[in-house]
């Protein structure tokens, strides 16, 4: 402060003037920050959390508070673009109607749909069951694909193109979802990239400078305490094991690579098991399920939710598994916590895919000329996109009555149990700890779920925000009230790029079904905005040719190999560059670390010297 | 000049002193002394394993009780200040964990130096084999003329090149 206020005297008045502004502004800025915070969602009860149990807790916690936002927004998007305009068509507000071109020269059998919207007098346990299923009064809402047959929609004097709208909005979720979490993750991986160096002093770094003095409440030093100690024994452990690992003889190579060979065969065994029964069951329940007649409430309820529970009984039996085998592979145990993550990501989304995989081997069943008119089978499923919606939210649904019933019939009365009952065996099962990874792969699954569903339920974000919200609520109570804290707190810088980086693998798997639904497979003909054409992306060029021509020609001209070869060649060359430039920042840092240790050598000298000098 | 510490932070440090007196004595407050016990109920120091150290090096008590007076506290916040140079902070340093008092840090200062951070009671202190590990792994990456003691240049060299410490080297009233 004096070495700037001295030179403020010798300052022409301009500068003067320019260092003032920046401060006034740096003031402002800081007070919108503090202002800004809190209107931020949950942030009380997230500085809470953290307090009590640690940043990687916390960390899951604004995880979950960024996916309630991602889905409000996205739900916003496709609310305002794709069923507001309908809705506002349907009732007649602002003199607005529906356009609904008849088809030129389809057959007319694929457009027979009758969704049995549940008329005259049924019976209560319907509507409960419509509303688990999807089935029913729930089918023609605006929550699934068949609402919404327009083929425009007339707003006083201007046209509104429905189906080009549907499309687009779809693609804008998705990517407005990429862009957000590339954005977030950005920040954390700089920080992983620049810890990961091991510094040569790890171990008295920890010990003269572990201490935060800062630290006045019992609690949080506790907290200290115990990851201090963790970190240490890791430390300590894993450099145990390298040495034993470079210790080994060619023998004891031999057998663990054997080992581990084999194990990785049971692994992939078990995966495909899985997969086997998920699409086995995926086929007998469509199968079951288009028999309408069976008025059996439970036992259609149950076939309904097979494919549900099957999903859900692999994706809690897998993960058991594979922490139980990963032992036997004697890996460093940095290196078995991102393996057994990574199996576990793998099994939770390629469950997903194989049932929309499954379903779409049932729907393009074309082997006894079942979809000889129309490219689908349409006796089936006249309305595939509703079905494929079904599923979606069938998962979604039984996901989250999962999560509650796990919560109240486990978690509270393993609690209560623990507390009163004092014998042995009890108290050794003992609490239950937070696993963040766990939870972690459950919220990322049903956004995953989420994503798919967009593009054939434009309501399932809505579902989702108000899922995960009381989600929200849930865990926190859980985790208050039955959690132990965790013996082994978890490094929270490298969880948090490590959930976005899971996050963004579930976008890209939820790309792919969306992608073949709408390139590949012909849409439906009896309901939805796609009646008309061919498949569902035939709505782009079709606009396309309805633009002036001279756009026309750029947009063909873009799309055609003249202009992408040259374009692929030049985001190839400077995708080089950059990677040379980040290959050329390597070696200065590793030049300048390696500076560092001349330097500390020459330290030494010195030292010994004063040393010696001392001792005489 | 004497301190590192700004003459706002001076004021509030001399308030949060004499809140420690009992009341009759907050008159002159500037040349009674402090006992121990009645320091280390601040929230800065309550939950510090270091407490008994700090006060016992920042005490220029004759007595031996460790009690401090106002300058004592002073010097001890100028330490602890975000202002306070490097050089300093890691001399205190070096004499708060020097826990026997003889100008360098053995191995049994080490050892209570590590008890003092895993934490207090049987249960959370390291095994003895960890320890004897984690002492020779510190003693290989700070002792450089290798006679098994850490004296104060040495533990300026390391400290020095730890990124971690500038910041955690720090109490904010």
């Amino acid at each position: 402060r004096d070495s700037r206020q001295t030179d403020i005297k010798y300052l022409s008045g301009w500068k003067k003037w320019k260092r003032a502004s920046s401060k006034s502004l740096k003031k402002i800025l800081s007070e919108a920050k503090g202002l800004s915070s809190y209107v931020v969602l949950w942030r009380h009860d997230i500085h809470i959390i953290e307090g009590r149990f640690g940043t990687a807790i916390q960390s899951y916690f604004s995880f979950l508070r960024f996916l309630v936002l991602l889905n409000f927004i996205i739900f916003i998007l496709m609310f305002s673009f794709v069923t507001l305009p309908t809705i506002i068509s349907d009732y007649g507000i602002f003199n607005s109607t529906i356009a609904k071109i008849s088809s030129k020269n389809i057959e007319y059998n694929c457009t027979i749909y009758e969704p049995n919207g549940n008329k005259g007098l049924i019976y209560f346990y319907t509507y409960l069951q419509d509303l688990l299923t999807g089935t029913g009064f729930l089918e023609v809402t605006s929550l699934f694909y068949g609402y919404y047959t327009a083929d425009a929609v007339w707003i006083s004097i201007m046209r509104y193109n429905l189906p080009l709208a549907y499309l687009l909005a779809a693609f804008a979720c998705l990517a407005l979802s990429l862009l957000w979490i590339i954005k977030r993750s950005v920040g954390g991986f700089k920080q992983s990239l620049v810890h990961d160096a091991d510094p040569f002093q790890s171990y008295c770094n920890k010990v003269f400078a572990g201490w935060d003095f800062c630290i006045t409440d019992p609690d949080a030093a506790q907290l200290k305490h115990r990851s201090l100690k963790y970190e240490l024994q890791m430390d300590l452990e894993e450099e145990r094991l390298k040495q034993k690992i470079a210790d080994r003889t060619i023998k004891e190579r031999l057998r663990i690579y054997s080992l581990r060979i084999f194990i990785n065969i049971i692994v992939i065994a078990i995966l495909s098991g899985c997969f086997y029964s998920i699409y086995r069951v995926t086929v007998f329940s469509q199968e079951k399920s288009s028999d309408i007649s069976s008025t059996n409430f439970q036992a259609n309820l149950f076939v309904q939710y097979l494919p549900s529970i099957v999903i859900t009984l692999a994706n809690f039996i897998g993960p058991q598994i594979f922490s139980f085998l990963i032992r036997y592979e004697e890996y460093l145990p940095a290196f078995e916590i991102i393996l057994t993550l990574m199996r576990c990501v793998f099994l939770r989304l390629a469950n997903i895919g194989v049932l929309l995989f499954s379903l779409w081997s049932q729907i393009s069943d074309c082997a006894t000329d079942k979809c000889e008119p129309c490219g689908y089978n349409y006796k089936l499923y006249p309305c595939w996109e509703s079905d494929v919606g079904r599923e979606m939210y069938k998962l979604m649904i039984f996901d989250f009555l999962i999560i509650l019933a796990f919560t109240l019939f486990v978690d509270f009365p393993r609690k209560l149990l623990v507390t009163h009952c004092s014998c042995k065996i009890v108290q050794w099962f003992g609490l239950q700890e937070f696993n963040i990874s766990d939870n972690v792969l459950e919220i990322i699954y049903g956004q995953t779920i989420c994503w798919i569903g967009t593009f054939f339920s434009p309501l399932l974000p809505a579902i989702a925000t108000v899922k995960y919200f009381i989600i929200f609520y849930v865990k926190k109570i859980s985790l208050i009230h039955t959690r132990k804290t965790a013996d082994k707190p978890i490094r929270a810088s490298s969880s948090k790029f490590l959930f976005l980086a899971v996050l963004l693998i579930g976008l890209v798997l939820a790309f792919i079904p969306v992608g073949v639904s709408i390139a590949s497979i012909p849409s439906s003909k009896a309901c939805g905005p796609f009646r008309n054409f061919n498949t569902s992306w035939e709505v782009v060029p079709d606009t396309i040719l309805e633009f002036p021509r001279g756009l026309q020609q750029v947009l063909f001209g873009i799309a055609s190999e003249a202009f992408a070869v040259p374009f692929f060649i030049v985001v190839c060359l400077i995708m080089f560059y950059f990677i040379a430039l980040a290959g050329a920042h390597k070696q200065v840092v590793d030049q300048l670390k390696e500076q560092l240790v001349l330097d500390g050598r020459d330290k030494r000298f010195l030292v010994q010297k004063i040393a010696e000098a001392q001792r005489h | 000049e004497l301190t590192f510490l700004s003459k706002r932070e001076i004021l509030l440090a001399y308030k949060r002193f004499s809140e420690l007196l009992p009341k009759e004595e907050r008159e002159n407050a500037r040349t009674r002394r402090v006992p121990k016990s009645h320091i280390l109920t601040l929230p800065e120091l309550r939950a510090n394993p270091f407490q008994h150290r700090i006060c016992h090096v920042f005490s220029t008590s004759e007595a031996g009780d460790d009690s401090m007076s106002f300058e004592d506290f002073l010097d001890m916040l100028s330490v602890f200040s975000d202002s306070a140079t490097s050089d300093i902070k890691s001399h205190y340093a070096f004499r708060i964990f020097d826990f026997d008092n003889d100008g360098t840090l053995d191995r049994k200062d080490l050892e209570q130096l590590v008890n003092c951070l895993t934490g207090q009671g049987e249960e959370s202190r390291l095994s003895s084999m960890e320890m004897e590990q984690l002492i020779q792994n510190i003693l290989e990456e700070s002792d450089i003329d290798k006679d098994g003691t850490i004296n104060l240049s040495e533990f300026q060299h390391v400290v020095s090149r730890s990124p971690d410490f500038a910041s955690s080297f720090k109490i904010v009233l």
